[in-house]
């Protein structure tokens, strides 16, 4: 598996880290002089630009979150004029909040680069065929794969989203080698190819998925379905898109490309900053971007950075697979449920991770439901056997969470995807 | 003999029965038995059809979840007491019916009941020692 930058992705530690520090420095120069909400949160803790030296000097800055996003909204943070900024991509505002993130020529350029050594680390070159469906437009995941895939050389097929029987047939017909998008929307197009009888005419050797977070057993799943390997990538539009981070062949954690963004992992309760291989928030700082580079902004993505060395020979710091967010742990009458685990009891019983978890509050009791879809693998004609699947569904999640949901079967494809990232969860609890 | 029966996932939404059988009815399949079975939140509906593989077809075009399995079309005489004793041939030989129901029929002589049992082969073979005769999907379809 090849390397894009291998200068970057191979530097020696302090190599890395001279490079670092000065970047940071130009950056936090650049953020002061030109953003003024930045300005007065430094100015507020009493940092000047001066104080900014070297990453050892990172924890000093201010955070930021989204909150300080949305009220500046839209220019706000926008750090270039308005002749110099190309593009804005916006994230979908699932949470009520629009971000709009601003790009330079060289913005895209390095987010571009980024992306570029995802492909290559799950072994694309010139030769191959990469078939992004991942949306196109606002969302940042069909503009990121596409320009990587343009700069590794890669025949690019900008499929965009939706429209599952024309994703199938331009893969089979060009032989698409490389398959980008979110993880839920290749479990379902695996189901399809499989369901339809195209499992033989499919040449994809490699998977980058991401946008939402998955687990190791839909890894496998999604892997022996397409025969193929499957690697995760991390992004977020706040910072740039996907490319943030990346996987190698080892697949165990996703690479963080350091010489463009800073991570950092702190106590989400004390923001305090947690030393490696402690599991917390995910903060990045920008040291490259000039449009939009926001310095310690907050992921709400809980993960851990690990720098053991990697077979892969890159020298870049690992982060882990998500797991969780500090804003998705749903509390449900007092116990703490994470999505990721109702995936994982899923495909431990044969299910699909096609699911919803509907929490409500009836009575001043919480009532807790996940709705699953129902697979042609899972279905009998006799009402006995699908409830016995049923029951051994609530068992595993009743072991799993402490709480037992009531486990709704449901036809396939009738829970909602937006830019195909699967609605997870609806709250409707008023609190 | 055995012959094939679509088995659909229903869930518990108004229309959705309605939206099946008339995506079946749309393309001129032929329905000759039906049940459905209900739970607290889906259904199974079960069907005779002149054509099994284009209706398995059409409804999983539809996006339906559909199963094809082997049930019994057992012809008994249309009389008193002939179900009964059916019933306790199967019984006679240990084997547990999971589901049954009647088929309609043109035939003055005879009727069809449809059964879903837990072995098929051993239940043939224990009709069969007994003069009970089991329909083929022409039969059904046709008449005898």
């Amino acid at each position: 598996m090849g390397y894009y930058q291998v200068e970057m992705e191979c530097a020696e530690r302090e190599t890395m880290r001279e490079l670092q520090s000065k970047r940071l420095a130009e950056n936090v120069a650049h953020v002061y002089k030109n953003v003024p909400h930045y300005k007065k949160k430094m100015d507020d803790r009493g940092v000047t630009p001066s104080d900014i030296k070297s990453v050892e000097d990172l924890c000093k800055l201010p955070f930021l979150t989204k909150d300080d996003l949305k009220d500046a909204y839209p220019y706000g943070y926008l750090a270039v004029p308005l002749s110099e900024a190309v593009r804005i991509q916006s994230t979908s505002g699932t949470t009520g909040k629009r971000v709009v993130a601003f790009y330079t020529q060289g913005d895209i350029g390095l987010w571009d680069d980024c992306c570029a050594r995802a492909i290559m680390a799950a072994g694309g070159g010139k030769d191959d065929v990469v078939h992004v469906c991942y949306g196109y437009g606002l969302f940042t995941g069909g503009p990121g794969l596409n320009g990587g895939s343009h700069k590794v050389g890669s025949l690019t097929l900008p499929m965009s989203s939706g429209n599952t029987e024309r994703q199938i047939q331009f893969m089979t017909d060009l032989e698409a080698t490389i398959l980008c998008c979110t993880p839920s929307y290749a479990a379902f197009l695996a189901e399809s190819i499989i369901e339809q009888g195209h499992r033989g005419q499919i040449k994809l050797k490699a998977g980058i998925f991401g946008a939402e977070a998955w687990s190791e057993e839909m890894r496998r799943d999604i892997e022996a379905r397409l025969g193929i390997k499957a690697y995760d990538i991390y992004g977020l539009t706040e910072i740039s898109g996907p490319g943030v981070s990346f996987e190698c062949a080892e697949q165990t954690g996703m690479h963080v490309n350091e010489d463009h963004f800073i991570p950092e992992i702190i106590d989400p309760e004390t923001g305090e900053v947690l030393p490696d291989g402690e599991r917390g928030e995910l903060v990045l700082t920008c040291i490259t971007k000039k449009a939009f580079p926001l310095l310690r902004y907050r992921t709400r993505d809980i993960c851990v950075l690990s720098r053991k060395p990697c077979s892969c020979g890159r020298t870049l710091v690992k982060m882990s697979r998500l797991m969780g967010r500090t804003d998705d742990m749903l509390i449900i009458r007092g116990v703490n449920v994470f999505p990721s685990q109702i995936e994982t009891v899923l495909l431990s019983c044969g299910f699909q991770p096609n699911y919803q978890i509907v929490v409500d509050r009836v009575r001043h009791t919480d009532t807790f439901e996940v709705r699953v879809e129902l697979t042609s693998e899972m279905f009998s004609d006799t009402v006995k056997d699908i409830s016995t699947k049923e029951n051994e569904l609530v068992s595993a999640m009743r072991a799993m969470l402490g709480i037992s949901p009531k486990v709704t079967l449901v036809a396939p494809r009738s829970i909602a995807r937006s830019e195909g990232k699967a609605v997870r969860v609806v709250d409707k609890r008023k609190i | 003999m055995t012959i094939e029966q679509i088995s659909v996932f229903l869930e518990n939404k108004p229309g959705r029965l309605a939206e099946i059988t008339k995506i079946i009815g749309d393309a001129g399949v032929d329905l000759r038995a039906m049940s459905l079975a209900d739970t607290a939140d889906f259904g199974v509906l079960r069907l005779m059809v002149d054509n099994p593989e284009k209706t398995r077809e059409l409804l999983q075009g539809a996006g339906c979840v559909v199963s094809v399995t082997q049930v019994l079309a057992v012809r008994i005489a249309d009389k008193p007491g002939s179900l009964a004793g059916v019933l306790a041939v199967l019984a006679d030989a240990g084997i547990s019916v999971e589901y049954a129901y009647a088929s309609i029929t043109r035939d003055r002589e005879n009727a069809y009941v449809i059964f879903r049992v837990d072995d098929n082969d051993r239940a043939l073979r224990a009709f069969g020692g007994r003069g009970i005769t089991t329909a083929s999907a022409k039969e059904l379809f046709n008449g005898g």
